[in-house]
């Protein structure tokens, strides 16, 4: 059957009052961007939820993509009924008759949100149960375990019919609860924790540290791929690429090779936090999973943690590898982040890392160095270049740093 | 007298954005693709976004689509790559009697070298039967090689059908020669349960030395240059960088006017059948129904007369032929696709191929039928000492 209609939910319904409407029009504005390649749909929006008018558009790509949206909660396809029982009751034949396989059991559930409709839900289960099972053949009504369940519900506007409660990715539209900079290496675990911010509500700039020359472009572009899986979801969104180079460096030559890496991840936490003042960002986002690797230790995490003050968000601290890849794959970054480009993570890695760093050395490490260092990293900062992405690759205005001819490569394709 | 090209099915004339691409892109971006360097890298993601492209024109993953020199590489590369990544003791190959040089010599190559072959006939509207290719299938076929549209008649071959009745053959592989067919009739190959498609630039109005093979996704071949480990390991060799894009470019071009096209080629296949039929001399080789022909090719004999003879006489009144395909056309040997369809050896040795391209107006048409009239009837006197 081809439905002409979808009803949307909206998540978290415990939000109340301003915020709420705010949550609608964000969650309104973020449905409408995702869906505006297709060009023939119509919204028409009504407290706590939305519909789309297909219109001829197909349902499968609609979903698809529906089912992809943060904040929505659920969505079904209805057929809409005047508020008139015999009215009800066609609509309710049409959806089961719809149904790709007939059913041999199901139940009407029946919600009346509109109180002067005459009938009260009990009577209305009746009247409409009846009806269907008086016009389908060998179907019976089981209220415990139905095959299908014909849910009818009663608004002041119109009554809506449908059976099917397709969930969404949940939690809440980007944008809602702020920014944060989610810093992105370039391997499975990071994209993730992307994700899941953006899942939440976060607005995300993602800032990748390179090592050019020993990194390479290829593991530059990979970060831009996976950045541009992440504009999918969120729509368009920034990339700061900091040079690291000069930091790595110098930490190498330094003589506490086990200490490197702790040395490392406190230097750019303290970068991304400089870049988190400057676009307005409250909160650090990365990609540590406790005990993953010797920085990922609780004891490593304090050491690393301590030396910015903004919020640390560790989305996957507590999931498994295995589950991390499973949603990688799900969110389709799997692919790109197993491609074999050292990134600087993997840089000057020793043979046998700190996974319980002394605060104080650590410390101690960092004051004999302390003008270098922040010359160095005032200096990162400013030599960080910030690319735009949306969900085709980089958005071309933003490559102003770029030779003229690949500035619009556009008119070879 | 103006030149008319009517030989668009050997090549065709490069869209000027196309050209244009190629000059910029061989000044700007001539680093290797392969290069570890900034301007490899863009090169290299030139290449991968027109892989992209060429995908998305057949809805195919990216890593389906290999880049190649040609419709021949591609070909040889489809049939070998298949025979030779085969780890059957005996290999049998179906293919049909209309193919392409490139699959039917390759194929006559391999049986040389003791791989099985049968050559499945075609019926006189030049159409190979879905059902000779069930009969043909054995224990030991590795593959099966049908071409979509045939080049000397334009003939579409009845491709879903055989991709239907291969369904439960998994284990055989199906590859279809599409040269002919991209841009000129719609492509399903996924659906149609294709497993190998060779598509060449030249013939959709892009650069000449590059095509592409579509490779259904997890499937093995083996490579036919061995060297550098371009493509995946598939096809070493130093991208064609230019190529390859202008390749992207000029498929979105054909793609996207196809339907205009093909509805105003057909009428000028109409038209010109039309007013072939009023010249007796000449007899038509090609079906009049419009439904499993492609828009772009017409062909047709003047019985007993040296092709060559033909092919130079309208080169003087301004018409630009071929006699069979341009690859052929310097033997003197009958057409092998129109004997296959039955046609005599005086009607398969004259006969003249017609195709159509974009900038052909019905005007062109009345001018080509008026040539061909005064050319055949400069001939008829002389029939004898030609035959």
């Amino acid at each position: 059957m081809n439905y002409n209609l979808i009803l949307v939910r909206f998540g978290e319904l415990t939000i109340k009052g301003r915020n709420r409407r705010r949550f609608e029009s964000l969650m309104f504005t973020n449905i409408k961007q995702a869906l505006a390649s297709f060009s023939k749909l119509e919204f028409e929006r009504s407290y706590g939820r939305l519909f789309i008018h297909l219109n001829g558009e197909n349902f499968d790509a609609v979903s698809e993509r529906l089912s992809e949206i943060f904040g929505l909660s659920s969505f079904s396809p209805v057929v809409r009924a005047e508020n008139k029982v015999e009215a009800i009751q066609d609509a309710a034949l049409q959806v089961m008759r719809g149904l790709e396989r007939t059913p041999k059991t199901f139940k009407v559930t029946v919600r009346r949100t509109w109180k002067d409709f005459p009938h009260d839900s009990q009577q209305m289960n009746h009247l409409v149960g009846a009806h269907v099972l008086r016009n389908t053949p060998d179907l019976k009504v089981d209220v415990r375990n139905p095959e299908i369940e014909l849910k009818v519900d009663i608004q002041a506007e119109a009554t809506f019919v449908y059976c099917r409660v397709i969930p969404g990715a949940g939690g809440f539209p980007i944008g809602m609860n702020g920014k944060a900079m989610l810093l992105l290496s370039g391997g499975i675990d990071s994209p993730v924790a992307g994700w899941m911010a953006m899942r939440k509500g976060l607005e995300i700039e993602a800032v990748h540290f390179h090592s050019y020359p020993f990194t390479s472009e290829q593991a530059t572009e990979k970060v831009v791929s996976l950045t541009q899986r992440l504009a999918h979801y969120g729509g368009r969104l920034k990339l700061h690429l900091v040079p690291f180079t000069e930091i790595q460096t110098m930490l190498a030559q330094k003589g506490r090779e086990n200490l490197i890496i702790t040395l490392m991840r406190r230097s750019m936490l303290r970068i991304a936090e400089k870049l988190a003042e400057r676009s307005g960002a409250l909160a650090l986002v990365t990609g540590d999973s406790l005990g993953q690797v010797a920085s990922q230790t609780l004891g490593s995490m304090n050491v690393i943690g301590r030396t910015v003050s903004l919020p640390l968000l560790r989305p996957l601290v507590m999931m498994d590898k295995l589950d991390i890849i499973r949603q990688a794959e799900k969110i389709g970054t799997y692919e790109t982040s197993i491609l074999p480009y050292e990134d600087c993570c993997t840089l000057f890695v020793p043979k046998s890392p700190a996974t319980n760093p002394n605060l104080h050395v650590v410390e101690r490490i960092e004051a004999g160095m302390k003008a270098e260092l922040e010359r160095l990293i005032e200096e990162a900062v400013a030599g960080t270049e910030t690319v735009l992405i949306d969900s085709r690759g980089r958005v071309p205005a933003a490559r102003k740093a770029e030779a003229a001819g690949t500035a619009d490569e556009d008119r070879w394709f | 007298m103006d030149m008319l090209y009517f030989d668009h099915a050997a090549s065709t004339l490069p869209y000027e954005q196309v050209v244009r691409t190629v000059g910029e892109l061989m000044t700007l971006h001539y680093a290797n693709a392969a290069a570890l360097h900034k301007s490899g890298a863009e090169a290299m993601r030139l290449v991968e976004r027109a892989r992209s492209a060429v995908a998305g024109a057949f809805g195919a993953k990216p890593d389906e689509v290999v880049f190649t020199s040609g419709g021949t590489e591609s070909n040889n590369f489809a049939i070998k790559g298949t025979v030779f990544s085969s780890r059957k003791p005996k290999k049998h190959i179906i293919t049909t009697a209309i193919e392409h040089a490139s699959v039917y010599e390759c194929v006559k190559q391999l049986e040389r070298q003791g791989v099985e072959v049968t050559i499945l006939p075609v019926d006189g509207q030049g159409r190979v039967s879905p059902d000779s290719v069930a009969n043909a299938l054995r224990e030991d076929t590795v593959l099966v090689s049908v071409m979509h549209v045939n080049n000397e008649t334009g003939a579409i071959q009845p491709i879903e059908e055989i991709g239907r009745l291969l369904a439960d053959r998994p284990q055989v592989r199906f590859h279809v020669d599409g040269v002919q067919a991209i841009g000129k009739v719609p492509v399903r190959w996924k659906e149609w349960g294709i497993d190998l498609y060779t598509g060449s630039a030249h013939k959709f109005r892009g650069p000449k030395g590059v095509g592409f093979l579509l490779v259904r996704e997890g499937l093995a071949l083996a490579p036919l240059l061995a060297g550098g480990g371009q493509e995946d390991g598939r096809r070493s060799g130093t991208h064609n960088v230019p190529g390859i894009v202008a390749t992207a470019q000029a498929l979105r071009l054909t793609m996207e006017s196809m339907d205009e096209r093909r509805t105003r080629m057909y009428g000028l296949r109409r038209k010109l059948i039309g007013l072939l039929k009023d010249i007796p001399e000449l007899c038509l080789n090609v079906p009049e129904e419009e439904e499993r022909s492609a828009p772009q090719i017409v062909n047709v004999s003047y019985p007993g007369m040296r092709p060559e003879v033909l092919v130079h006489m309208l080169e003087e009144h301004g018409i630009l032929i071929s006699t069979q395909s341009a690859c052929s056309s310097k033997s003197l040997k009958p057409s092998r696709v129109l004997t296959a369809m039955g046609l005599d050896e005086q009607r398969a040795s004259g006969s003249i191929r017609i195709s159509f391209g974009d900038e052909h107006t019905e005007r062109d048409i009345d001018i080509l039928a008026d040539r061909l009239r005064a050319v055949v009837a400069k001939l008829k006197p002389l029939e004898r000492s030609f035959s």
